[in-house]
């Protein structure tokens, strides 16, 4: 077959198909319905949440929040009471405010820290060739999988009172974040880093520049758009993160997931706060992920792209 | 915001913030910035450091001290804190803690001896702990296939339909919600459950408008677990959507126009080029939600502490470590989970090599 015959099979091919796909997408109303059933309740809990979030306390048993639309009850009350007053039935009933503040006192720091660490080492895995490094690598990313949980337990004790001494305030918090995330971080920033072009790495080291002036001048500005990625992924990671809050943490350090775990399972007089206490852990995220969604999906791509 | 100003309470009371939670946050905050300055200050001066220094070696010495720099930190962090932290579990899987008051003193004091497999033997035969073992088997095989699924049906429904993108964000939105988030979502909207009266959860309430009893769907053993896992496959499916639509866009149209011109139907054309082209995506995409669901404790902890039989091992190990004090079975619970992911581990260090061989 010449390339002519090719080309006009695909492009009589291509008309049919068009036609075919857009006759297909018209004529499958199963498929449109299923799609919007799935669009329904990938939002519809979301929503109802945050509507509930809104309701006076003293309908939160009686009526569903869909009455809204009937009787037009809403308040604002729920979101003062949990973020500036005392309210809960435990322990940890100071105000969310205080746990908002202490997800951000741990959040940017346990973003920072591991993904300088893992651009200096994806470099060295990337461009320097040295004895060990396909093993060292192959381990880093065999890692990844490894549960964190099989770690914990030790990993307090090195950080507690007979160690270190920081477990239970925010620099043991950044410490095992940081080892936590340092193998992802490390395997996705490197696939990034392996793609510069060699003749840019071979320019600076024909001009004399040392591993650590390449790294300066030339790794870290152009991986500057895989480190954003992945920050956002990080930033979601830890904002969100129970475990580690919860193994590494105490009273004073305590992000908004821990008060909100309790909250849920406690069932007590404060039921109605739970919904506007929950949309206030989300909001942050929220506006991350509605603001940098592009460069979070271009981070879950390389991710998924390994194999 | 919202511009109404008869919702805002009239007066906002703030009991709980005085000048001593100000200076708190405050001083917290500041730390952290302090941190953030003091690590990216101690990073420069050690790389530039050593630069200059090893100026005074030769170009090979040099070479080998600025890499030691580069990548010895994080082999460091991950030899203490990850690598040695997991042969010391393994260890005390194989322990048996008791405490024996000190003659002298008085205070109980632990003393490990050496057990065998008797934790593992618990894990496995304690109808309790082998129930728990069971439960976690089943989320690790229903969430990737479920979120795959959807996902998968999801991104083919919605290729190259108008507003795509925004049907996109629907879906792929919870990726960005707690799982303490997710969990408050569907236990308190979706599966609330009142013994009477007008029932307040959507499920319960479609249950009612359709005739039926309402469900107290977090306590109906064994299918609480089946809507518990349903909260982390609301999470994952837009992570399968997301990957997966981009890999249907890279199925050569050329093949798709073949196979219709044989006469392939939509259906036919999916399973015959779209299926086997995106095979590569879909193991990976499987594979990370299961280690993920491995994980996942927060779900189990926030709905029911494992109530009513639905523990999983990543909570269990949890509660017996820290909860329950019964750390030898908490390490065994912790192995047992690595020992569910050594498979994927495997499989994954394989196809990376095959890569790097590629490359």
């Amino acid at each position: 077959m010449t390339s002519t015959d090719h080309k006009t099979r695909s492009l009589k091919a291509a008309k049919i198909t068009r036609a075919a796909q857009a006759k297909a997408r018209l004529t499958s109303p199963g498929a449109t319905a299923a799609a919007m059933v799935i669009a329904l309740v990938w939002t519809i809990p979301i929503f109802g949440l945050f509507m509930t979030s809104l309701r006076p306390g003293a309908l939160y048993r009686t009526t569903p929040w869909w009455d809204v639309f009937s009787d037009g009850q809403l308040t604002l009350s729920n979101y003062s009471t949990v973020l500036f007053e005392s309210f809960g039935d435990s322990a940890n009933s100071a105000p969310l405010l205080g746990n908002l503040f202490n997800s951000l006192v741990i959040t940017v720091p346990a973003v920072v820290f591991p993904l300088v660490l893992a651009l200096m080492a994806a470099y060295a895995f990337a461009w320097i060739p040295f004895r060990g490094s396909e093993f060292l690598f192959v381990t880093i990313f065999a890692l990844q999988v490894v549960p964190l949980q099989l770690s914990l337990i030790p990993l307090l004790k090195a950080l507690g009172p007979d160690g270190l001494g920081v477990a239970g305030e925010f620099p043991g918090i950044w410490i095992a974040h940081t080892i936590f995330g340092l193998p992802l971080a490390v395997f996705l920033l490197y696939n990034f880093i392996s793609q510069i072009p060699r003749e840019v790495m071979e320019a600076a080291r024909v001009d004399g520049a040392s591993h650590t002036q390449i790294f300066f001048r030339i790794v870290i500005p152009l991986s500057l758009p895989a480190v954003a990625s992945l920050s956002i992924f990080q930033f979601l990671w830890v904002w969100n993160d129970l475990l580690i809050a919860s193994v590494f943490g105490a009273i004073k350090t305590y992000p908004l997931t821990y008060p909100l775990a309790n909250l849920a399972g406690g069932y007590g007089q404060t039921e109605y706060l739970v919904p506007a206490a929950a949309f206030v852990s989300m909001i942050v995220p929220l506006i991350v992920f509605f603001s940098l969604q592009r460069y979070f999906v271009r981070g879950l791509l390389a991710g998924a792209n390994k194999g | 915001m919202m511009s109404m100003p008869e919702l805002v309470p009239k007066s906002v009371r703030m009991s709980g913030l005085n000048a001593d939670f100000w200076a708190t946050n405050g001083e917290n905050l500041l730390f952290a910035l302090i941190a953030i300055a003091a690590f990216l200050a101690v990073i420069a001066a050690l790389l530039w450091g050593t630069e200059i220094l090893s100026r005074l070696f030769s170009d090979r010495r040099r070479g080998a001290i600025q890499l030691a720099m580069l990548v010895g930190p994080v082999l460091i962090l991950l030899a203490i804190g990850l690598i040695w932290p997991a042969a010391q579990t393994v260890y005390l899987s194989f322990t048996h803690m008791v405490r024996i008051p000190d003659p002298a003193t008085g205070i109980n004091m632990e003393q490990t001896t050496f057990a065998g497999l008797e934790n593992y033997a618990f894990a496995f035969s304690d109808p309790t702990e082998l129930r728990t073992v069971i439960n976690t088997v089943v989320w690790m095989f229903l969430t990737p296939v479920l979120s795959t699924l959807i996902g998968l049906a999801y991104a083919v429904f919605i290729d190259r339909a108008k507003g795509e993108r925004t049907l996109k964000s629907l879906v792929f939105l919870p990726v960005a919600v707690s799982l303490v988030g997710a969990s408050i979502v569907w236990g308190f909207i979706m599966y609330d459950f009142n013994q009477t009266g007008s029932q307040t959860g959507i499920m319960n309430a479609l249950i009612a408008l359709l005739g039926g009893n309402p469900v107290s769907f977090l306590t109906v053993d064994p299918w609480n677990t089946l809507f518990l896992i349903l909260i982390l496959v609301w999470t994952q499916t837009g992570f399968a959507m997301v990957v997966l639509s981009a890999a249907i866009k890279g199925v050569p149209v050329e093949l798709n126009e073949a196979s219709a011109l044989d006469g392939a139907n939509a259906w036919q054309r999916f399973w015959q080029i779209t299926v086997p082209t995106i095979r590569g995506t879909l193991v990976v995409v499987l594979t990370t939600i299961t280690i993920a669901t491995l994980k996942v404790f927060d779900v189990v902890r926030t709905l029911t502490q494992g109530r009513n039989n639905t523990n999983v091992v990543a909570y269990d190990m949890y509660d017996q470590f820290f909860v329950r004090d019964n750390r030898p079975l908490g390490a065994a619970l912790a192995v047992i989970m690595f020992l569910f992911v050594v498979p994927i581990v495997v499989y994954n260090v394989q196809s990376l090599r095959k890569v790097r061989e590629t490359h």
